[in-house]
């Protein structure tokens, strides 16, 4: 049993920036893989709303980004690194509403300054370093036992 | 697994089944296994869509819905409660006066349409919409397929489930309170019978997700009434008909895509149909994308209802029948909305029991061995050709890895690999 403990499913994907047609897939398809593990319902709708928000962040924001899902028994990680612009002020950027995004981007329904915030909220624990015209590196962690 | 639990309204003919997978390409849920040269449906899997139905070349996949010849037994009443799809069915010269008429001429004591709950129902969805808090969107709860997937598929958007009761079910409780009244019977004497133009239907009668007991007793196929109909109607005069609400009009709406949406007081609506198209917006809505939307219209059939696959005539003459019947028939019911807001406050409209979820059974109980076999499956569909070619009984290479895994089908079944 010690063993099965240890036991770790890692996945990576690629996210294309700008590729609005396939935006979402990502989340999806780790959905589809912790509804097969059988996580509680509530964990995986955070899991699943905190990486969509982040893979619709590369998609609007980066060039592309490397996605790498992982989940034990007790943790699931989803580490978004992408290459593009970066955030200059993250402070600024977790604030609700605030926003970079194009009048363009907006008029799709993105680019509300909800994001960050959204992702935090359904993170138990978020880490974000980022370099201005180098990229973000985004790593969610939540816990599947209240 | 239980898969006895679930009842479903179809069933595969095994005789004149020829295995040529037809059906199990179309399942979105992938319910249908191709074994020993014959289709088999997955119970916990199927959400009565009834896309098999339509797939099938040979008619192998037989749907169960009730036989005219079957009404009447132990009842001393008998009601017949026509989908509204029934009425687009017709050429443009028989009314649904003249279908309503002879349902009644069929030997139906009596003939409730569903079209004034129908317009009551938008109504008291509209207030539903202005009071409720959230979570966004609302799904409607008209469709049991689209239901069905929801708890199966999506578990955690049950409740973004309509909680309200729909307009079949309203007009057979009322119909059977009224009748009881007056006929001086018991509601248990009566039996309401729905015309349906799916086998989804029979389903949510035989086996509600939100109540112990359908307010319908049977479901006759429109397919199964329609030929003595169509004879009946085409030597008929116009005729006046009972209705259940005095100011009845004809409520066309839920038969088409979109038209029950497009009478609510909200711009924020869309209506989607089609399997394939309904699970990219469960998708949508689970990763928070549609939450700016107030409801969905949801229908498993392509262009709702008049889609079904118990109807008979083509949907898109079907379709634009239905649009002449709403200009033609439709009337404002505005001036009810005082009435049916007091209605929805005591609870006239409301579900009996919430929508629950019906998650399927994950990999294994275990969540460790669970994921072990998530990785094992991977590592199989890895090994397989994806090509999606079907022709080991499973839909695509995926579903063959994991039905590889719980140990249902051995590896050297795919005959691409084996090939190489």
């Amino acid at each position: 049993m010690s063993d099965d403990r240890q036991v770790m499913l890692r996945e990576t994907f690629s996210v294309t920036g700008g590729d609005f047609s396939h935006a979402g897939e990502v989340s999806t398809t780790i959905k589809s893989m912790l509804k097969q593990i059988g996580f509680p319902a509530p964990v995986i709708r955070r899991v699943a709303i905190a990486t969509y928000e982040a893979e619709m962040n590369v998609v609007v924001y980066a060039d592309r980004a490397v996605v790498t899902f992982e989940a034990t028994p007790s943790i699931i990680r989803v580490i978004l690194e992408d290459q593009g612009r970066g955030i200059a002020d993250l402070d600024l950027a977790m604030q609700e509403g605030y926003s970079t995004a194009t009048d363009e981007i907006r008029e799709m329904g993105f680019g509300a300054g909800m994001g960050l915030p959204n992702i935090r909220k359904n993170s138990d624990d978020l880490e974000i370093d980022s370099e201005v015209g180098v990229g973000t590196t985004v790593r969610i962690t939540v816990f599947t036992q209240a | 697994m239980a898969h006895d639990e679930y009842y479903h309204a179809h069933e595969v003919n095994t005789e004149m089944c020829d295995g040529r997978m037809k059906c199990m390409r179309v399942c979105p849920t992938s319910a249908i296994r191709v074994r020993g040269g014959t289709a088999s449906i997955i119970g916990e899997l199927c959400v009565d869509c009834g896309e098999c139905i339509r797939a099938c070349p040979h008619r192998a996949v037989v749907p169960l819905s009730d036989r005219l010849d079957e009404v009447r037994h132990a009842y001393k009443c008998s009601v017949a409660i026509p989908s509204p799809v029934l009425y687009s069915q017709f050429p443009s010269d028989v009314t649904p006066r003249q279908v309503l008429e002879g349902l009644k001429q069929m030997g139906f004591d009596h003939v409730f349409d569903v079209g004034a709950a129908c317009d009551w129902a938008t109504l008291a969805t509209s207030v539903f919409l202005r009071e409720h808090k959230g979570p966004w969107p609302i799904i409607s709860s008209y469709c049991p397929a689209v239901v069905r997937f929801i708890q199966v598929k999506y578990p955690d958007l049950t409740e973004h489930v309509l909680p309200m009761e729909v307009p079949r079910e309203i007009t057979a409780r009322e119909a059977k309170r009224r009748l009881a009244g007056d006929l001086d019977i018991a509601e248990t004497d009566i039996e309401a019978v729905y015309i349906t133009a799916c086998p989804a239907k029979v389903v949510s009668i035989r086996q509600p997700a939100e109540k112990e007991r359908s307010w319908l007793d049977r479901a006759v196929a429109i397919s199964e009434v329609y030929g003595p109909l169509r004879s009946i109607t085409s030597k008929m005069e116009d005729v006046p008909v009972t209705h259940l609400f005095d100011e009845a009009s004809y409520g066309p709406g839920w038969s088409r895509l979109g038209g029950m949406a497009g009478l609510l007081k909200t711009d924020r609506w869309i209506a989607v149909s089609g399997m394939s198209d309904v699970t990219k917006i469960l998708d949508d809505i689970e990763n928070s994308k549609l939450r700016d939307m107030e409801f969905v219209e949801a229908n498993a059939c392509l262009g709702g209802c008049i889609g079904g696959s118990l109807t008979v005539e083509n949907i898109y003459v079907a379709r634009s029948r239905a649009i002449r019947l709403e200009q033609r028939f439709h009337q404002n019911i505005a001036r009810h909305e005082r009435r049916v807001e007091r209605l929805h406050r005591e609870g006239f409209f409301a579900m009996e029991n919430p929508v629950r979820p019906r998650p399927l059974s994950p990999l294994d109980s275990d969540i460790a061995k669970a994921i072990a076999k998530v990785k094992r499956r991977d590592a199989i569909y890895e090994s397989l050709p994806k090509i999606d070619c079907g022709a080991c009984g499973s839909p695509d290479c995926l579903t063959f890895a994991e039905d590889v895994v719980k140990g249902e089908v051995k590896l050297s079944q795919c005959v691409v690999r084996s090939a190489h």
